[in-house]
């Protein structure tokens, strides 16, 4: 090992910034920005056409074409989602169809994935940080033997043709900007709904290129049996929701949840809360909101009770209006809330539900 | 329950449960040390002074590897009214010495530097597991302890308990009477962020110098208590304490009295600016002498806290934890050695050992301090503000005579308290100090 | 059955600060912490080998220090610690760490048995990747059960493993051949707490620890640094935000008073909100 044995780096950034190598000959071919198209049983995944958005920026500003990778069993189908793809953005569809390619499954979709890498040589790769994409991304990454940078909540161009990667560290106390260097592609995820959803362009067109899968379903140990779909009515919407009320410790006891529940539910928006709620039991686990919860991005984010760690900040700050209930005027949710009020959530939470609710009827009959 | 049987068995990784299992640990025996936090240190959030003698009674080389942050240059002794205070401050460059008496430390990394030693020593430890009782045989010896864990019952010759004050063990074995709120006093604590070089010129210090400051006045509101800044590497460690009897006498808060502290605009400026991490509380035994429970019997042995062996006046703790640790666990080595039980007779050597030392000696200098500082309420109020004013008339350059100053100060002071009273405050003083 | 388990020693995140003049992360005085998900890994591994018979191998790659963690999982009733500590793993992105793990699994597999299964926390609190699990899979060539929220059967026998696993909008009920690696999802079991007598084992326990050499690493290019394609170029504190929250000041008087005040700020601030409350409230 002694030849390897530098100098361990606390601060690894300034141990790795200052080892930028030319990038090898056979990675400069690599050119195009892809997005994977997370396709599932009719529909994609909303966080595609956000990386659609994204990627079309960078591909505009490395002067290339944006692709998507659609995987599925049906060709038609797919040739569908392409044209949506389109129309957020991209020039061009990868298309592997393949009955295997039914189900999401790690082997047959890395394989589809990793060969279409190897064939047409792209430099960039976004995938959706979903369970999904997640799966697929480490996989396909160790296969490359590329960088990949998870949960990245901003991308960007550097002035070397790089793709810089910000992502938070240490639960959000920190963010720090990731280069793939001397490999490529350069891969990243994003959560759903951190990056703005693009516009559509109806009727906008690209090219479709297909790429078959050379594997059978022989080939395949993993097999799916069920598939169980969580039920509609208390699955939670959160990430896409545009209203969103959340409690937190601030609540008191488990009960006054349903105060907020209620003012969901007259603003016709959905309920999340804090960390402690889920490890309190007080809500299911993926109502959490936050870092290691669900990203939200909605039009109004109601917090109530909720003190404002880093670690939720940073799955909020993406709506366009924060409004804070705390008891607490220093509590650091009002450093990032854009209303606040400094009052008891408790009896607060009623009163609005009322008068939203009053408000909202009176303006109903009016229009 | 374990099938095996320990020499000893020591309850609590403080100060004095390290002394006691390392020194154990070192003569041989085969020691268990039992912890409930999840690490040694990990209910220790605060900053402290480390005596070093007692230390190095038992790590001679201590220095080489402990975590220390700063040692102690000088001492500022502050008697503070609202708005001022006139002070004590020694400072010497003897302090700056090969092998420093007093250090500041972080008890988190220092008590996880200890326990390493102790395990080094080849003591066994468990942490996250509390002791719930002690075991008894039919006579009444006692013969190891329970846990909270799944078959949580082990056997040992003798049990140390360094439990630290509040002694949940030994009260519930009924080895001891409940905490009295006029002889415990409950502190609290902050750590303030700043950076070294910062800290090095508020403080006037330079490579690993620190300052002390003690301060008493007019912050406790009339109540027994004092108030301390240390310098640590990077941060500050700001306290309070007050007699939990006068606390729930008056009905305050040790948060709002910690909260004042800072703002004192003597202090203000000094943690000006820093970042506030680690808010602990915790209690002093401060009852010294008077307030001892039995320091051992049939198979068990005090230490630390524990035994109340604190010196308020001084602030020394830690020490006399370490000291008691190490002649507790030499006691029952002793013992073993000779191949005697730990039965309540032999363990009596103990006392001999704690008498023959600093430790009894000055338990008994002091054993009159907490109550007449307790019964004397205007050491921490009145005097401190007559004091002040009269610093303050004294160097006032006004126009005013000197001799005029003079006979307004004694006027204030007589007016304030009675002569006899004064006089009468001198004599409890000194015969308490005694 | 051998079952490995990769746990990670984390700082505990709720404690660290970040240095507001440097903007590096103070570690001082942060404790270190097996990663909670970890935990949640181990505890289903001890499960199945209680149940089917075997032995649980707990492996860390990490600072010397990381062995009092290993303890602690040792406590808990793990049979083997094996720490994976060199110089040349420093700065490890997470295609350097699956490397060196796969290698280290390799090695325990040489040296006790290969195991059927391996398992992993749903991702770190530091590195909050996710990446290093698929990693080891793909290294071992191991089929690879992300994201499991039960183990529904396991027959060590015909080697065959059914779990559900969550997927987006739903559970998926997977069949698959040992040897997988499983990433274990949060709250998917309790954690027990040791006996006395484990935990008295693990306080003795000899945690085996491997240098690279030992690991069966041949490359060390492979390794840290100089085995990571990703770069930290750049760390930094988030931007707070220029200003605070606008405070609705409201005297003290009933509480439906403060609730039209809320509600005039709002409509105030984003006037356009109205109509879409109607249209949603009208969709509910
Ligand atoms: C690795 C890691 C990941 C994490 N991920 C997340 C995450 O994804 N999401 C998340 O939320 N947290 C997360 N946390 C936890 C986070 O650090 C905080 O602990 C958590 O967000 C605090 O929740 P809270 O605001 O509900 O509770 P508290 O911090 O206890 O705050 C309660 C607030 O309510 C106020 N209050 C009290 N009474 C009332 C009342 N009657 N009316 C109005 N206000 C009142 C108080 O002033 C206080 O501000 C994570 C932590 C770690 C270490
Ligand atoms: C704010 C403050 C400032 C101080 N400053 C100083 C100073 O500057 N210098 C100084 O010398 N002294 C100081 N002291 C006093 C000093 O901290 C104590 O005297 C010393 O810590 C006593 O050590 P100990 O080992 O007896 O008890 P502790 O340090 O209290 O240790 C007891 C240990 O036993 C464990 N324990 C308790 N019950 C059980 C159980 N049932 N089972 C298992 N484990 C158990 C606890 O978790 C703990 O780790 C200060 C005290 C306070 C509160
Ligand atoms: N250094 C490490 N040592 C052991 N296991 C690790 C290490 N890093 C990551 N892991 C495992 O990989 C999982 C995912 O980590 P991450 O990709 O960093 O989110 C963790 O939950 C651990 O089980």
């Amino acid at each position: 090992m002694s030849d390897a044995a530098k100098p361990s780096p606390p601060a690894a950034a300034a141990g790795r910034s200052s080892m930028k190598k030319e990038l090898p000959e056979h990675f400069k071919a690599y050119r195009h920005v892809w997005v994977f198209i997370e396709y599932e049983r009719g529909n994609i995944h909303p966080v595609s056409l956000e990386l659609l958005g994204e990627g079309r920026k960078l591909a505009d500003k490395l002067d290339v074409e944006l692709a998507g990778v659609v995987i599925g069993a049906e060709a038609e189908a797919l040739h569908e989602a392409a044209l949506s793809c389109f129309e957020y953005g991209a020039d061009l569809v990868y298309r592997v169809a393949d009955p295997i390619l039914a189900h999401y499954r790690n082997e047959p979709f890395t394989k589809a994935m990793t060969d279409l890498v190897n064939t047409y040589k792209p430099e960039v790769l976004l995938l959706g940080a979903t369970t999904l994409g997640r799966d697929l991304a480490g996989s396909v990454a160790t296969t490359l033997l590329t960088g990949l940078t998870a949960d990245c909540t901003a991308l960007a161009i550097d002035d070397e043709r790089s793709l810089a990667a910000t992502r938070p560290t240490f639960g959000g106390s920190l963010m720090c900007t990731i280069h793939t260097l001397n490999f490529r592609p350069q891969m990243a995820t994003v959560r759903p709904r951190v990056m703005p959803m693009p516009e559509r362009q109806a009727g906008r067109i690209g090219r479709i290129a297909d790429h078959s899968l050379s594997m059978a379903e022989e080939d395949i140990v993993t097999k799916v049996l069920r598939f169980v779909p969580d039920r509609d009515s208390d699955k939670a919407q959160l990430a896409y929701a545009d209203i969103v009320v959340a409690g937190g410790l601030g609540l008191r006891t488990p009960e006054n949840l349903r105060l907020v529940k209620e003012l969901a539910e007259v603003l016709g928006g959905d309920y999340g809360g804090s960390r402690p709620l889920v490890q309190k039991g007080w809500i299911e686990a993926d109502r959490q909101i936050g870092q290691t919860g669900k990203t939200i991005r909605p039009k109004l984010y109601i917090a109530a009770g909720i003190s404002g760690a880093v670690q939720h900040r940073v799955g909020v700050e993406g709506a366009d209006l924060i409004l804070a209930i705390n008891t607490d005027a220093n509590a650091p949710i009002f450093d990032f809330a854009h209303l606040g009020i400094v009052a008891d959530a408790v009896s607060l939470l009623p009163a609005l539900t009322e008068a939203f609710r009053q408000r909202l009827s009176i303006n109903r009959a009016a229009s | 329950m374990s099938q095996e049987k320990f020499d000893a068995i020591v309850v609590g990784a403080g100060p004095s449960g390290n002394a006691a299992a390392y020194t154990l640990a070192r003569k041989g025996l085969n020691v268990l040390q039992l912890e409930r936090g999840e690490y040694p240190g990990s209910k220790n959030v605060q900053g402290a002074i480390l005596y070093a003698k007692a230390l190095e009674e038992i790590i001679p080389d201590f220095r080489e590897s402990a975590p220390l942050e700063r040692h102690i240059i000088e001492q500022r002794l502050w008697m503070l009214d609202d708005s001022s205070y006139v002070g004590m401050h020694y400072r010497s460059e003897d302090f700056n010495e090969d092998r420093p008496s007093r250090y500041t430390i972080l008890r988190a990394q220092f008590d996880k530097w200890f326990s390493q030693q102790v395990r080094d020593a080849g003591a066994v430890l468990l942490c996250e597991t509390t002791v719930t009782e002690l075991l008894r045989d039919e006579s009444g010896r006692v013969i190891g302890v329970a846990t909270d864990r799944d078959n949580g019952t082990v056997y040992a010759d003798v049990v140390i308990l360094a439990e630290g004050v509040n002694g949940l063990v030994g009260r519930r074995s009924k080895l001891r009477e409940e905490l009295q709120p006029e002889s415990v006093a409950l502190a609290v604590k902050e750590m303030h962020f700043l950076p070294k070089d910062v800290i090095d010129a508020r403080f006037n210090l330079k490579g690993g110098e620190g300052v002390v400051i003690e301060g008493m006045g007019t912050i406790t509101e009339g109540m027994t208590g004092t108030a301390f800044i240390y310098t640590n590497n990077e941060s500050l460690s700001v306290g309070i304490g007050c007699l939990v009897s006068d606390l729930a006498q008056t009905g305050r808060s040790p948060a709002g009295l910690l909260e004042a502290f800072k703002n004192h605009p003597s202090v203000k400026p000094l943690l000006a600016g820093s970042e506030i991490k680690e808010y602990a509380a915790h209690l002093i035994p401060e009852g010294g002498l008077k307030a001892m429970p039995e320091l051992f019997g049939d198979g068990w042995i005090v230490v630390g806290d524990a035994g109340h062996f604190v010196n308020a006046v001084h602030r020394e703790g830690s020490n006399l934890a370490m000291t008691t640790g190490r002649l507790a666990a030499e006691t029952v080595a002793d013992l073993k050695q000779r191949g005697v039980p730990c039965s309540k007779a032999n363990l009596r050597a103990y006392t001999k050992r704690l008498e023959d030392c600093f430790v009894m000696k000055d338990m008994k200098k002091y054993k009159d301090i907490p109550s007449f500082l307790h019964g004397n309420r205007h050491l921490f109020d009145l005097y401190p503000r007559l004091v002040s004013k009269a610093a303050q008339n004294w160097f006032r350059v006004d126009g005013k005579d000197k001799l005029t100053k003079e006979k307004e100060i004694l006027t204030s002071f007589r007016k304030g308290r009675t002569l006899s009273g004064l006089l009468g405050d001198a004599f409890k003083m000194a015969r308490a100090w005694r | 059955m051998h079952i490995v388990v990769c746990i990670k020693q984390v700082p505990d995140s709720a404690q660290i600060r970040v240095h507001p003049v440097t903007n590096t992360i103070m570690r001082q005085g942060v404790p270190s912490i097996i990663n909670p998900y970890d935990l949640f890994a181990l505890e289903e591994a001890l499960r199945w080998r209680d149940q089917a018979g075997g032995t649980v191998t707990i492996l860390t790659m990490g600072p010397p220090m990381a062995e009092d963690t290993m303890r602690k999982a040792l406590t808990l009733g793990a049979d083997r610690a094996v720490l994976l500590t060199d110089r040349c793993f420093a700065g490890s992105d997470t295609l350097a760490t699956s490397f060196a793990l796969a290698t280290a699994i390799g090695k325990i597999g040489e040296t006790w048995g290969p195991p059927d299964i391996v398992f992993t926390g749903k991702q770190t609190i530091d590195g909050d990747t996710a990446q290093v699990g698929p990693g080891i899979a793909k290294r071992l060539r191991f089929n690879q059960l992300t994201y499991v929220a039960k183990i529904d059967s396991l027959d060590p026998e015909s080697r065959a493993i059914t779990v559900e696993r969550r997927a987006e909008g739903g559970l998926q009920v997977l069949q698959s051949r040992l040897p997988v690696l499983i990433t274990m999802l949060e709250g998917t079991n309790e954690l027990r707490r040791g006996s006395l007598d484990s935990a008295l084992r693990a306080a003795r326990a000899e945690v085996v620890r491997w240098g690279a050499a030992e690991a069966g690493v041949e490359d060390t290019a492979k390794c840290g640094l100089r085995g990571s394609p990703t770069v930290v170029k750049h760390v930094f504190a988030p931007k707070p935000r220029a200003e605070k929250a606008q405070i609705i000041e409201t005297a003290a008087g009933p509480v439906r008073t403060q609730a039209d005040a809320v509600i005039a700020a709002i409509f105030a601030r984003q006037p356009g909100i109205e109509s879409d409350l109607l249209r949603l409230a009208r969709h509910s």
